[in-house]
């Protein structure tokens, strides 16, 4: 078999001041193939798509398509040179039509004062009726995902692209609807369209792909053919790091402890996780680990009663809770660190002092209701040094803080009602490596203290080097317990993506 | 505000210097700018400076400033309220109406504030409940009591011209030299300003005005919050209309019109954010006497009243422009 090679980049570097998203990266696309690009989280997948789509631009390296070198500058140059992007989010207007949604970039670059507004719907049913039914007149927000998913596939289809990306589309999507969405591809590739599709689930990529691109650390490791390698290799690939020592000591075996601080047993939320059980137990850091979107943030919150209507029992140091709202959860001792720190964690615009605070304004206030700011400024400035918060002034707003420095305010706020269990989602997200390693020894010496802590991380390598034992999630259920020496990358990653097919790859 | 200064590390570099605070203050530049007013319009004015005209100016803001000081701390939780003009009309149309039915003005304004505070428990309801926005529920209620007023009245005022003396004497009298007005206004004032400052449940109001999400991540039950605020704007608002009933010995059907523009601004220049989460009474409360004096000037100084409202508008929009690359620099 023998196809021309439609799209070639070599040696392709983009940093972001002192962050080398990528280097040096290659990736050689063939007409009609379906090639898988593989890495863990943060190892420049999403870089390298932004600058094939010319969103952003490389700092050096070659891309030549069609054996032409060119320089993609913006979006809709790379709209011109036949390259479409089916972002993983689906940005579509819910509240226009179909046709108008698919047309929108033709619409926005065309010159007539009129809207054809038949002759759309004529044009957009055409390119639908390869994609399956859906009326071109229909809302968008009438449709289901993965209907809004085929739109914005509609929609890279109307610029005639010859190159398509996929940016992990079946992350939201059933099996029923993916395997719908792996025959177009499939069609799409037939037709001679080279497809570029991202994903870390090995299933996925083994059952569709052609080839695989596998990247790490923001560095090329390795193209294969799928049928010339095995799950297994891949994913050694994507992980294969040396575990360096920036972690602090675990658990040591004399700390050992058969005491439980937290029971919780066949909880089950509405939709996102099911019959999950397990136990936590003193003086332990227990991870939870699995892809983006598995369900681990909802187990927690759903824990802490963050989401409603959850079923299931949960006891901590042996006493069962009946809990109906997070206030409830905060009275017996559980509390949870947003992964969304800007978003739902802080008061960005309020004090330090009065963001360590808020979990139970009523610690620093007296029995009347009366806030006594100085007990506020005093706890806030013991907190603070206790993690080494570097700020100005207690008084200052948490804006004016570095990322990690605003986590130490977040996880200073945890620590105000003097918790017994401390769920952290993400804690370390966006921020320096400096900063990384106080909390990774923050939350070390809340173990050793007798809380028990619970990490969410999806960086592997945090969760191997912080963790004595992790449980992996996928599709909302615990697929797998690791510890101790089997707590690696590759048995993580496998739990993570692959469980359900180990007795054939193996 | 306490503000100690003594940075977490012992580091240097601390911005707690106490002057240098009072500077950013925006209490500070509105105390200065009403100053310069002050200055330059007695000298443009000889009336100015003269103890009715500053009594007229002070009754002018007083009752207007207890709406001001719902408006303000709904407005630090996040929401808005456009009925304060109609809702306050209401309740002089109710208890002026129940007197004259009858019942005696004590129990009938209580009833009548009680009918605002149930509109705000109603409004409340619509947002936290239903999920509407302030903004919607707030208009509907507007045009609402203000039908109502219209209703109850046959839209002519209702002359009260046998209300007792000693009621009369809230909205006429004086102690002293100081109308009561101004007294009750002062109370209103500084007990919501303290509350604001240093009370747990108006801590939460701020919490959830800054950040809604964090704040129910914080355990706070952010519906309940809303709905007390929004409760307790509109039954300011009612506190008010029986205070004007009293000042005029009437109740006005068609009084309050256009109010909830004058109280969201004041609220405003005077620091709070539409965007909820910041804001003091003290500051609203400068940003109503700084309107003030600029209207009482501007009709000392015959200037239409066409151009009055241009200006009044004018100064809004560049106070709120002020506040937004004030806010930039600092975010």
């Amino acid at each position: 078999m023998d196809h021309p090679v439609i799209l070639k980049i070599s040696n392709l570097s983009k940093s972001f001041g002192p962050v080398r998203a990528l280097q040096g990266v290659d990736l050689e696309l063939r007409r009609g193939e379906i090639h898988a690009i593989a890495g863990e989280n943060g190892a420049g997948k999403s870089t390298l798509m932004k600058v094939i789509d010319g969103i952003l631009r490389p700092d050096s390296g070659d891309i030549v398509i069609d054996g032409k070198p060119v320089a993609i500058a913006s979006p809709t140059e790379a709209q011109k040179l036949g390259i479409g992007f089916v972002h993983q989010e689906i940005a579509l207007c819910p509240d226009v039509s179909v046709a108008e949604n698919i047309f929108m970039g033709v619409t926005n670059t065309s010159k007539a004062l009129l809207m054809n507004y038949a002759d759309l719907r004529k044009r957009a049913s055409a390119i639908l009726r390869q994609l399956g039914d859906i009326d071109a007149s229909a809302l968008v927000r009438t449709l289901s995902i993965s209907q809004q998913q085929l739109v914005e596939i509609a929609k890279a289809l109307t610029l005639d692209c010859r190159i398509l990306i996929f940016d992990e589309p079946t992350a939201a999507l059933t099996e029923r609807e993916a395997k719908i969405l792996f025959e177009i591809i499939h069609r799409l590739a037939s037709q001679g369209i080279a497809i570029i599709y991202i994903s870390h689930r090995m299933a996925e990529i083994f059952d569709n792909c052609d080839r695989v691109t596998v990247l790490r650390d923001g560095r090329y490791i390795t193209t294969r053919d799928i049928k010339d390698t095995t799950p297994e290799q891949v994913v050694a690939a994507m992980v294969g790091r040396v575990i360096d020592k920036l972690y602090p000591e675990k658990q040591r075996a004399d700390e050992r402890s058969e005491e439980i601080i937290l029971d919780v047993s066949n909880l089950s939320g509405t939709t996102r996780f099911r019959d999950v059980s397990f136990q936590l137990r003193k003086g332990e850091i227990l991870g939870l680990g699995g892809l983006i979107g598995a369900g681990r943030s909802e187990i927690v919150k759903g824990i802490c009663r963050l989401e409603a209507e959850v079923t299931g029992t949960i006891a901590v140091h042996g006493k069962p809770l009946s809990l109906t709202h997070y206030g409830d959860s905060i009275d017996a001792g559980m509390v949870y660190l947003s992964e969304d720190r800007k978003g739902d964690g802080l008061f960005l615009d309020m004090s330090i002092a009065s963001n360590i605070s808020a979990l139970a304004v009523e610690r620093v206030a007296s029995r009347a209701g009366l806030i006594n700011t100085s007990r506020e400024t005093r706890q806030a400035q013991e907190l603070g040094r206790r993690l080494a918060l570097k700020c100005g002034h207690v008084n200052d707003a948490v804006s004016t803080l570095s990322g990690g420095n605003q986590q130490k305010v977040a996880i200073a706020k945890m620590l105000s009602v003097a918790p017994k269990v401390i769920f952290l989602d993400e804690p370390t997200r966006g921020v320096d490596v400096g900063a990384k390693a106080e909390i990774h020894r923050i939350v070390r010496d809340l173990a050793r203290s007798g809380v028990g802590v619970v990490i969410i991380s999806s960086e592997l390598p945090e969760l191997i080097g912080v963790c004595d034992r992790v449980l992996v999630v996928r599709e909302g259920r615990i697929t797998g317990e690791v510890a101790g020496d089997d707590m690696t990358e590759e048995n993580i990653m496998y739990l993570a993506s692959i469980a359900d097919e180990r007795p054939r790859a193996a | 505000m306490a503000t100690t200064s003594n940075p977490v590390n012992g580091e240097a570099g601390s911005t707690g210097n106490a002057l240098g605070r009072l500077f950013r203050m925006r209490e500070t530049g509105l105390i200065l700018i009403i100053a310069v007013l002050f200055i330059v319009m007695s000298f443009a004015s000889p009336y100015f400076l003269t103890w009715d005209n500053m009594r007229a100016m002070a009754m002018a803001f007083a009752v207007e400033g207890i709406v001001v000081v719902g408006m303000t701390i709904l407005l630090i939780s996040g929401g808005i309220d456009l009925s304060v003009g109609s809702v306050t009309a209401l309740a002089m149309v109710i208890a002026g109406w129940l007197f004259l039915n009858g019942l005696d003005p004590w129990t009938a304004s209580l009833v009548a504030i009680l009918a605002c505070t149930a509109i705000g428990a109603i409004m409340g309801f619509f947002v936290t409940r239903v999920g509407l926005h302030h903004f919607i529920v707030s208009l509907a209620v507007m045009v609402i009591a203000r039908g109502l007023c219209l209703l109850g009245t046959g839209g002519r005022p209702l002359g009260l011209y046998t209300l007792p003396p000693e009621f009369k004497f809230i909205g006429q009298g004086s102690i002293g030299p100081i109308p009561v007005v101004i007294v009750i206004f002062v109370l209103f004032v500084a007990v919501f300003d303290f509350m604001l400052r240093r009370t747990t449940i108006f801590r939460k109001v701020f919490y959830t005005g800054s950040n809604e999400k964090a704040a129910a991540y914080s355990g706070i039950r952010t519906s309940k919050v809303i709905f007390l605020t929004t409760t307790l704007c509109a039954a300011l608002s009612g506190v008010a209309g029986i205070i004007y009933m009293a000042r005029f010995g009437s109740a006005q059907p068609t009084f309050g019109v256009g109010m909830e523009l004058n109280v969201i601004a004041a609220a405003v220049i005077g620091g709070a954010s539409l965007k909820g989460g910041s804001g003091t009474i003290l500051g609203a409360i400068l940003g109503t006497i700084l309107l003030s004096v600029v209207s009482s000037s501007l009709a000392l100084l015959d200037v239409s009243i066409y151009w009055q409202d241009i200006i009044r508008g004018s100064i809004l929009l560049t106070a709120v422009t002020i506040d937004h690359y004030l806010n930039k620099r600092r975010g």
